[in-house]
């Protein structure tokens, strides 16, 4: 049935749906409206899980850790500092091979105070083991949840759904939420492959020599390659329930582009408006949403890129002293390709910054006209420029 | 108040603790109380180690090994699950050192308290972080050498006071218990199962290694804590009623600081400041209990 609801919403029902055990939270801006139609919800009696209201997002995260060796199916959301305060639990929770699913809101880390859009703080985490899918539409968060779990209790690996701070958290559309009954077949009950167990007495993360540590790590490493495959026949699945499928990467108009946009998240939806405005205009140019960051898909981004001449990737995010982040792992899976394009990397809409058609135009403009990339990345937009790198 | 100890083992020899090893002897009496249906909760401590490394186990029922600081955290997703699936007969238990419930797991273990989630939180307190090699935690005593406290640096701050913290929460129960007293523990251990709710308890665990104290005194060092009122044994349930189980002739606290390595560094006055504290704690204890019986 199609209903209007913010991203956030969307998360909320995609929980009721996947009828989750444990749902544990800690409130920040603006995850905030997950966890209050959550408790709505059993407020309501439309959800049985049990919810505990913790007192921080380390918390949170430890108590799924609890729950999910128990053998729940369980939630958590979380915001910026709330994901920073997880790091050590994110380790912990794929370390453990505990297929907890979290609902991710990107938004920028302080100081200064910032609630608005940025990436940084979920691809900071991209070496804790987490699958990682960006989100760009309500529906899409709506389906890429009830995914993650399925993808989750696969692999054994704990998932992220990240969605932009307002420009998807607290943004209306339509989405078509799924019936119970069609959703409950694509996703059966949780059928742990280990838990607490009275009869069968195991001790869990135990002491770890290092004979044995390496090969542990090795089995996540090969989990997160199985992901991939994984998430094609689980979305080929979802796609024959539910008729929709997105894919780690989508490739629009790449075939015969010279120069090809790479993106995630709500810049994404901005970004196919520029490509059909300048496909009119006779500019052959693509676009490739990156959706899987974690693991990285890089056969498919490979295939896609590399029949371009140039590739542009807008990143909003920044690692200090590299450059955006997405860009560097793009260039990481062309680097050993015979022939390979140049990629120009650039950083927009930090802190929430609206990322304009206009922008995403400058940014192509700027790729066409540049014979050779610079090796850090180019901010766009800045008032103040300080140093001459910065160009709009 | 006194109960036997069951004869059922729940521990294998071969874990390994050191000689002598008051949170050995804790484990062994704690396991023999809950008996079947228990499941334990590790978050960082020496027991991390005592409990054996992959892919062996020295304990008879399930262990979850946490982070250091999820104590609290992890017992309420644990008991969560077991109650979705049915089996709220299973008792949790939060089996952490003092490192783990005094400092860095505080928050966590609060948290858990104040919302009243059905565990048992039981510490094991050897008085300092002993896994890492005996640095001073808030559970340190006044007068102590640890690592962290040397020389003249030795610790010049009291002990927290740990159960009054958790009564404060108004949890159902909260107890002191200590190895040298094994009926008296087994009978707390089994009014603590006995409750719902956030139970705590305190269990006094000697550490010969980091105490500097020979092994075969561990035991006798821990009833002189109980002889001397430095480790008083008491009971308050509901944060509210005060039960002390154990009143001491008059055991002036010098010996007990003499045996001990830890302290070797101080003077007679020192002891004498030591003692009126000491002294000090038991009347607001006595008084506590004749004011809320």
């Amino acid at each position: 049935m199609k209903q209007v609801l913010e991203g956030s919403q969307a998360v909320a029902e995609a929980v009721k749906l996947a009828r989750v055990d444990v749902i544990s939270a800690y409130p920040i801006t603006p995850q905030t409206h997950i966890v209050e139609r959550l408790s709505d919800f059993g407020a309501e009696g439309k959800i049985s899980a049990k919810y505990l209201r913790v007192e921080s997002e380390h918390s949170a995260l430890a108590a799924l850790i609890g729950a999910a060796t128990g053998g729940a199916r369980t939630f958590t959301s979380t915001s910026s500092q709330g994901l920073a305060l997880m790091h050590e639990l994110l380790h912990w929770a794929s370390g453990a091979r505990l297929p907890i699913v979290m609902a991710e809101v990107n938004r920028a880390l302080a100081p200064g105070w910032n609630i608005w859009a940025d990436q940084t703080d979920s691809l900071a985490q991209r070496d804790t083991g987490w699958i990682q899918l960006y989100c760009e539409n309500s529906q899409e968060v709506l389906d890429s949840t009830l995914i993650a779990y399925n993808l989750a209790e696969t692999v054994n690996l704990p998932a992220m759904i990240i969605l932009d701070a307002f420009y998807l958290s607290h943004t209306y559309e339509p989405v078509d939420v799924p019936e119970q009954d069609l959703v409950d077949r694509f996703l059966p009950s949780l059928k742990p492959k280990f838990q607490i167990d009275q009869d069968d007495p195991q001790a869990f993360s135990s002491l770890v020599t290092p004979n044995a540590y390496m090969e542990m790590r090795y089995n996540i490493a090969q989990a997160m390659d199985e992901t991939i495959s994984q998430l094609d026949s689980i979305e080929g699945k979802f796609h024959d329930i539910f008729g929709r499928r997105y894919g780690a990467i989508e490739s629009v108009q790449c075939e015969d582009a010279d120069i090809v946009m790479v993106t995630s998240g709500t810049i994404t939806s901005t970004c196919r408006q520029v490509i059909r405005d300048l496909r009119a205009q006779g500019e052959k140019v693509g676009l490739c949403k990156i959706k899987m960051f974690r693991p990285f898909p890089i056969d498919a981004i490979r295939s896609t890129l590399q029949n371009a001449n140039k590739i542009a990737v807008i990143d909003r995010n920044f690692s200090f002293g590299a450059t955006g982040i997405f860009a560097q792992e793009i260039r990481a899976a062309l680097c050993n390709l015979p022939r390979r394009p140049l990629v120009f990397g650039y950083v927009a809409g930090l802190g929430g910054r609206d990322v304009t058609t206009g922008i995403i135009e400058s940014i192509y403009r700027c790729t066409k006209d540049t014979d050779v990339p610079l090796s850090e990345s180019i901010w766009i937009g800045l008032q103040e420029v300080s140093d001459g790198r910065a160009r709009s | 108040m006194e109960e036997r100890v069951p004869e059922k083992e729940y521990m294998y020899s071969g874990h390994v603790a050191c000689p002598g090893c008051g949170a050995a002897v804790a484990m062994k009496l704690f396991l023999k109380a809950l008996g079947d249906k228990t499941v334990l909760i590790i978050p960082a401590c020496c027991w991390s180690i005592i409990a054996g490394p992959y892919p062996q186990s020295a304990l008879k029922v399930p262990v979850l090994h946490a982070a250091f600081e999820t104590g609290g955290a992890t017992a309420s997703g644990v008991r969560a699950a077991l109650d979705i699936k049915g089996q709220s007969d299973t008792t949790v238990v939060t089996w952490a050192g003092d490192g783990g419930t005094f400092d860095i797991g505080f928050q966590s273990l609060s948290g858990a308290a104040e919302r009243n989630d059905d565990f048992i939180y039981a510490c094991y307190d050897n008085e300092a972080y002993m896994n890492t090699g005996i640095q001073r935690s808030s559970s340190t005593p006044y007068g102590a050498w640890t690592t962290t406290t040397p020389g003249k640096e030795w610790k010049k701050m009291r002990k927290k006071n740990i159960v009054e913290a958790l009564a404060a929460h108004r949890i159902p129960y909260a107890a002191t218990l200590n190895i040298a007293f094994p009926e008296d523990f087994v009978a707390k251990v089994k009014k603590a199962k006995s409750k719902k709710g956030t139970r705590f308890l305190h269990i006094y665990a000697s550490c010969p290694t980091g105490w500097r104290l020979p092994s075969e005194q561990s035991i006798k060092i821990a009833r002189m804590a109980v002889q001397t009122n430095i480790f008083p044994l008491y009971e308050v349930d509901e944060g509210l009623h005060y039960t002390i189980n154990y009143f001491p002739k008059e055991f002036p606290v010098k010996e007990y600081f003499r045996m001990q390595g830890r302290f070797k560094h101080l003077s007679d006055k020192d002891l004498e400041e030591i003692q009126k504290m000491v002294d000090e704690d038991w009347r607001i204890l006595l008084r506590k209990a004749e004011m809320f019986p």
